[in-house]
């Protein structure tokens, strides 16, 4: 089994997201052993493209404060070489198409195998475009991540039934950010998912509150937290792996509660 | 030349995330519906014919052609459609569609703000609610089409992120598109974007390619040796090449915006200093870095601000059937002037990249050769900045 499916095996899932690079690489890392420390399943690692389509403006700004700070994708490898010292839990990437076609798509998940990542995201790759990556990530053991949105509907059996990892569940139309209510119908999605496929399910977009984190959870089999992050990562700077820690604490003994 | 998932040999496709896709299939299943519906054509053609004021004039630019001393020049008068521009037709397509879909709203990017102009004015018309996605920079180079907008009943979103330009304007127009689906048609002003974009924008605008053919057989007798069109996304130049793709004896030439000259970074033509990549849904050149971030493209020209090129252009170039030559804002602006001071037709900076090229080929072609320049839009809109780039500050 892959280790990132392994991760949803004893309890719920909690899967943070930090942009890598915002304010730089140190701190990242330095954020991502906290979260590791505080009790996070599986952590997504962003790696910054310029024009980030499903981003919302929390996440866009990051995008472009890595960017500026010399972020590259090069340079986010040695990072999880570094880190891979020290954390053990799965990790994945998650980024745009062009980062990882640009880079060679063979050559930039090769090397992901070789550093330990676990898992790929490329919300702008939909089921219809994913062979090109997928027949890849397969030979390098990469579980490359599918995505089910509100507006997924009769496309959701051929999606779960493909899925490798986990399923990532999109909770609401639009793009990445906190939101005060969720009102789709969750629920009847992931009992759609758990007619066509074995597949653990997470929720992402517009979680920000442990409770809201723990409402998802327990619908599914774990929750996603990105912009909220990210923007505790922006008030506190260099100073955020502490409060990072904290944040991901606090919504691990919501998940556990 | 495509086939179901929208592919132009290795170009195109449907590069978007999950929460569009049904979005996306189901405009390609009302296009595959109404696209040979006689009701349907007979309406556009209607709305072609006697609100953008199709066909477009076929004109011998015969003083252009003397001065030049070689091929004959005929220019393709997409400036005397209704707005301006030949945005409209696709633009009253799309909207045509999105009606009879049942969507009561429409969004777009713009650039230039001419395909904005064309989007506000096709929904006044239909009835439909519209905001138009520019970015902050182009609402300021085109502040005049930005009140056009508002004029027209549409809301103008002032786009701050990246570079504030077209492409930023874009990636808006697509986030606005994926919160709101259900009453909303995305109507994408260029042959870009996820199928079934390239597909739909470029059979609307082939009505260019297809009145050349019919005005040049009844003028000449006989195809042309050259047309010409300005790319940056590349509708003008696809509806000017499409209907002579297979007739191997025309040379297709889009003129793509070189902005202060391709050996630098201030650059927007894509084909000569881009390489292959997948961004706003497609796959296909794109000007970028080693890591695949999309450059801050430059041109002085709005609406060739664009840091790729529709997919189909992509594979005309892959396969050498047409031929992609930078032009710099120095000689689109010369061209500018020049057009105007010849003929008597001030074109927009955009149609003057075209222009320029012909101005470099025209005199190394025999008299007996036939050249067409598609004129995309008219230039008014440009003045302020062209006096501006030439040291004069006017108020628009």
């Amino acid at each position: 089994m892959s280790k990132i499916k392994e991760a949803f095996s004893d309890k719920k899932a909690f899967i943070p997201f930090i942009t890598c690079g915002d304010p730089d690489l140190e701190t990242t890392k330095k954020c991502v052993i906290e979260m590791v420390k505080n009790g996070a399943s599986i952590i997504e690692l962003g790696i910054p493209f310029s024009d980030p389509t499903a981003e919302g403006p929390v996440i866009q700004e990051a995008n472009m404060r890595a960017l500026s700070a010399g972020t590259t994708t090069d340079k986010i490898f040695d990072m999880v070489v570094e880190l891979r010292k020290e954390v053990s839990i799965p990790l994945a990437f998650m980024t745009y198409a062009n980062v990882v076609y640009s880079y060679g798509s063979e050559r930039f998940i090769k090397k992901c195998s070789e550093i330990g990542m676990d898992g790929l995201i490329l919300p702008d790759v939909p089921y219809e475009e994913k062979e090109e990556f997928s027949e890849i990530c397969e030979k390098y053991e990469i579980d490359l991540i599918s995505l089910i949105a509100p507006t997924s509907n009769d496309r959701i059996a051929k999606i779960a039934g493909d899925a490798k990892g986990f399923l990532y569940i999109v909770s609401s139309l639009g793009v990445t950010g906190m939101r005060s209510e969720i009102n789709t119908d969750l629920e009847s999605m992931v009992a759609l998912v758990r007619e066509n496929s074995d597949i653990p399910c997470a929720i992402g977009f517009g979680i920000s509150k442990p409770e809201q984190a723990a409402k998802m959870a327990a619908i599914s089999d774990g929750a996603i937290i990105g912009s909220a992050i990210v923007k505790i990562v922006a008030e506190y700077g260099k100073d955020a792996p502490e409060h990072v820690g904290e944040f991901v604490r606090s919504v691990r003994e919501a998940l556990d509660r | 030349m495509s086939n179901s998932n929208g592919r132009f040999g290795v170009h195109g496709g449907q590069y978007i995330p999950e929460t569009l896709m049904n979005a996306v299939l189901e405009l390609e299943a009302a296009y595959n519906r109404y696209k040979d519906d006689p009701e349907f054509n007979k309406e556009l053609n209607t709305l072609f014919n006697e609100y953008a004021n199709r066909p477009s004039r076929l004109y011998f630019a015969e003083k252009m052609t003397k001065d030049l001393g070689g091929a004959k020049i005929y220019l393709k008068r997409e400036d005397l459609n209704h707005t301006g521009a030949h945005k409209i037709n696709n633009v009253l397509g799309q909207a045509l569609l999105a009606k009879k879909m049942g969507k009561t709203r429409l969004i777009a990017e713009t650039g230039a703000g001419q395909h904005g102009v064309a989007t506000a004015t096709a929904a006044a018309l239909m009835g439909m609610e519209c905001v138009v996605f520019m970015g902050e920079e182009d609402t300021i180079r085109q502040a005049l089409n930005v009140y056009r907008m508002r004029l027209l009943g549409a809301e103008v979103i002032p786009v701050k992120t990246g570079t504030a330009t077209l492409k930023d304007a874009v990636s808006e127009a697509m986030r606005e598109w994926t919160s709101r689906i259900s009453d909303t048609h995305y109507c994408l002003g260029s042959v870009m974007g996820p199928h079934p974009f390239p597909t739909i924008v470029r059979d609307f605008q082939a009505v260019i390619s297809k009145e050349i053919k019919e005005q040049i057989m009844e003028k000449e007798g006989r195809l042309p040796d050259a047309v010409l069109a300005c790319v940056g996304g590349g509708s003008n130049a696809i509806g000017t090449f499409y209907h002579f793709i297979e007739d191997e004896s025309v040379k297709l030439i889009g003129c793509e915006a070189a902005g202060r000259g391709i050996d630098g970074f201030e650059t927007a033509a894509t084909i000569n200093t881009g390489r292959i990549g997948i961004f706003h849904g497609m796959k296909s050149y794109f000007c970028q870095d080693e890591y695949g971030q999309i450059a801050p493209v430059y041109s002085i020209s709005a609406g060739l601000d664009y840091p790729g090129i529709g997919p189909e252009h992509a594979y005309l170039h892959d396969i050498g059937r047409a031929e992609y030559v930078p032009v710099t804002d120095e000689e689109a602006v010369c061209a500018f002037e020049y057009l105007s001071k010849t003929e008597g037709i001030i074109p927009a900076i955009e149609s003057a990249h075209a222009v320029a090229h012909a101005m470099k080929i025209a005199p190394t072609m025999s008299k007996d050769q036939i050249m067409v320049i598609t004129i995309s839009g008219r230039g008014d809109k440009d003045c302020a900045a062209i006096a501006r780039y030439r040291g004069e500050n006017i108020n628009e």
